[in-house]
């Protein structure tokens, strides 16, 4: 069953003139038609204001469709009776860290969501140390978030979310922020409660290293989604991407810069350990 | 230095006075400023000198501690005094030129500084053992019944917390705004006031946008956890009183109940003409 399920979905953006009025509408999404399977991985690329973040924002019911529908879990975002469920089965992680902390202590942040479920106290004392500890935060439970790195940070907000025990997380640019090695600290915390937990992810990103792993790739540009499938078939077309203003993983670069120049390697290389065994390959053909 | 912001003057220290329930010292602090202004002969303000002391020394709190809010008000008491000194009317003892001291004058001078120093000193207690989060929910509880006549008490405190979460952020931004703005150029610290003043709108303009934006993303990541205000919200660390906290309140009594008796020998001897 599909855990995500819109159809024809369109998100209108209205600017007002100076008086109010509505001046022009930015269409920024565009009749897309969205399926995302129970416990799969998806990652969502796209140039910039190709409208991932609008698409984002329905997944929570932050917004809702002006046109088309969406269905979370079985429940219509349109349908205001059931907003906070859908906030809870759906969890929404941003891309500033500093934006999203609300709370002026670790545990109390992750705390927030479930003080607002209504829960009992001790029951959000289990779910913010399970959720602590599935990021690997629990030893900074104490601490002032003013005080813990970028990634760190990133990983209490996730932990946040967890908290809430939502079937499916929706990760905007999370890493955008990050050096290096807090992107690295971000992606295996989202990986983990994917295979672990069976979360399904939506992960919205400009880092090609963290959609090579994906389930599912979805490309959108100026509002439609307009490539889908595994990465491989994704980066098997290197001249579509390229068209789209979009990075492509390193080693599928080479390859496809190999093959230009005529070497027969097949398409879709995502790794440079892919790359190096289609390459000893073609020498053992040669020699 | 300016990250530590968020733990106000907090002095972290494990005493007893530490973990009072918030709302135990916000009472306490309270009948220690009403007890001064209700009960003024000497002996009362012997006892409260004593209370004050005892209460110092079992918070573990450096006196030190104590006397750094005094700074901010010196030039309020230095006012105080030099007034009550010059201006009260009585029994002269010095006359300097067209200036007297009086008996009275000296008495009152003295007595409005005891004052202000215990008001200052007692409060500082209350910052100094509670972390602001700490007060805030503790001001949240003690103050929800006036839910009853429309004060939204709840998004009061949840506003102050937040305060409590951005400022140190905030602080940083202007820095860095600061240091970048300085970088080509600009100048904050010299000129006149309103020169000054001219200065610093390029620093104001940037921080603002940024505050905004801030504030609009904080808003969606909190819709976005499930929050809708205080209704149906529970607390994760919700207050409750133990033991220690109702024997605190059987002390403030017992503080009271002295209090009025120090006052009453107080008045007695005076009346008698003992004193
Ligand atoms: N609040 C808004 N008001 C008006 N227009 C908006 C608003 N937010 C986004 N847009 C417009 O909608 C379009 C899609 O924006 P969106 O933020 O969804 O893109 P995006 O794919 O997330 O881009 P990025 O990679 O930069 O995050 C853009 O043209 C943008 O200018
Ligand atoms: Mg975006």
């Amino acid at each position: 069953m599909s855990i995500i399920r819109g159809r024809k979905l369109s998100y209108e953006y209205q600017r007002l003139d100076e008086e109010g009025n509505p001046e022009s509408t930015i269409r920024a999404v565009d009749g897309v038609d969205l399926d995302v399977q129970e416990g799969d991985f998806v990652a969502i690329l796209g140039h910039n204001g190709s409208g991932k973040s609008t698409l984002a924002k329905h997944i929570n019911a932050i917004l809702v469709p002006t046109e088309g529908t969406l269905y979370v879990d079985g429940k219509d975002t349109r349908d205001e009776s059931q907003i906070w469920e859908i906030r809870q089965t759906a969890g929404m992680v941003f891309q500033n860290p500093d934006n999203q902390i609300i709370g002026t202590i670790v545990d109390e942040d992750v705390g927030f969501g479930p003080e607002n479920m209504g829960m009992p106290s001790e029951a959000i004392w289990k779910r913010v140390e399970e959720s602590l500890k599935a990021v690997g935060m629990w030893e900074y439970r104490a601490h002032s978030p003013n005080k813990l790195s970028g990634g760190q940070k990133q990983r209490v907000a996730i932990a946040g979310v967890v908290a809430m025990r939502p079937k499916c997380i929706v990760l905007d640019e999370p890493t955008a922020m990050l050096d290096p090695n807090g992107r690295k600290e971000v992606v295996r915390t989202v990986q983990e409660l994917n295979r672990k937990e069976h979360v399904t992810v939506l992960l919205i990103t400009h880092y090609m290293e963290e959609v090579i792993e994906a389930d599912k790739v979805i490309v959108m540009d100026q509002g439609k989604v307009v490539m889908q499938g595994t990465p491989k078939e994704i980066f098997s077309h290197v001249e579509e991407l390229k068209a789209r203003r979009l990075d492509v993983p390193q080693a599928t670069l080479v390859a496809y810069e190999l093959q230009k120049k005529g070497l027969p390697l097949p398409d879709g290389i995502l790794s440079m350990a892919e790359l190096a065994d289609e390459l000893e390959k073609l020498r053992g053909q040669r020699g | 230095m300016l990250r530590d912001m968020t733990l106000g003057q907090y002095y972290p220290a494990n005493s007893v006075i530490h973990r009072l329930d918030p709302r135990v010292k916000l009472a306490g602090t309270l009948v220690f400023i009403i007890s001064l202004f209700a009960f003024r002969s000497a002996e009362a303000y012997v006892a409260a000198t004593l209370a004050l002391v005892a209460v110092i020394r079992i918070s573990k709190v450096p006196p030190k501690f104590m006397m750094r809010g005094l700074k901010s008000i010196i030039m309020l008491l230095m006012i105080t005094v030099v007034f009550n000194l010059f201006l009260i009317r009585g029994t002269v003892v010095v006359r300097i030129w067209k200036l007297t001291i009086t008996k009275e004058g000296i008495e009152t001078a003295v007595f409005m500084a005891i004052r202000l120093i215990y008001l200052i000193v007692g409060s500082s207690i209350m910052t100094l053992t509670t972390t602001p989060n700490n007060l805030t929910d503790g001001l949240e509880k003690a103050l929800r019944p006036l839910n009853k006549i429309r004060v939204p008490v709840h998004d009061i405190a949840m506003m102050m917390s937040i305060a409590l979460r951005f400022i140190p952020i905030l602080m940083e931004e202007t820095d860095k705004i600061m240091k970048a703005q300085m970088a080509r150029g600009a100048d904050f610290e010299s000129g006149n006031l309103i020169q000054r003043a001219k200065n610093m709108v390029p620093l104001l303009v940037p921080l603002f946008i940024s505050a905004f934006r801030r504030a609009n993303d904080l808003a969606m990541a909190m819709e976005a956890r499930g929050y809708r205000g205080g209704e149906g919200r529970t607390k994760m660390k919700p207050l409750v009183y133990a033991h220690r906290d109702r024997m605190a309140y059987l002390v403030m009594l017992a503080y009271l109940l002295v209090m009025f008796g120090a006052n009453r020998i107080g008045f007695a001897a005076r009346i008698f003409g003992l004193s």
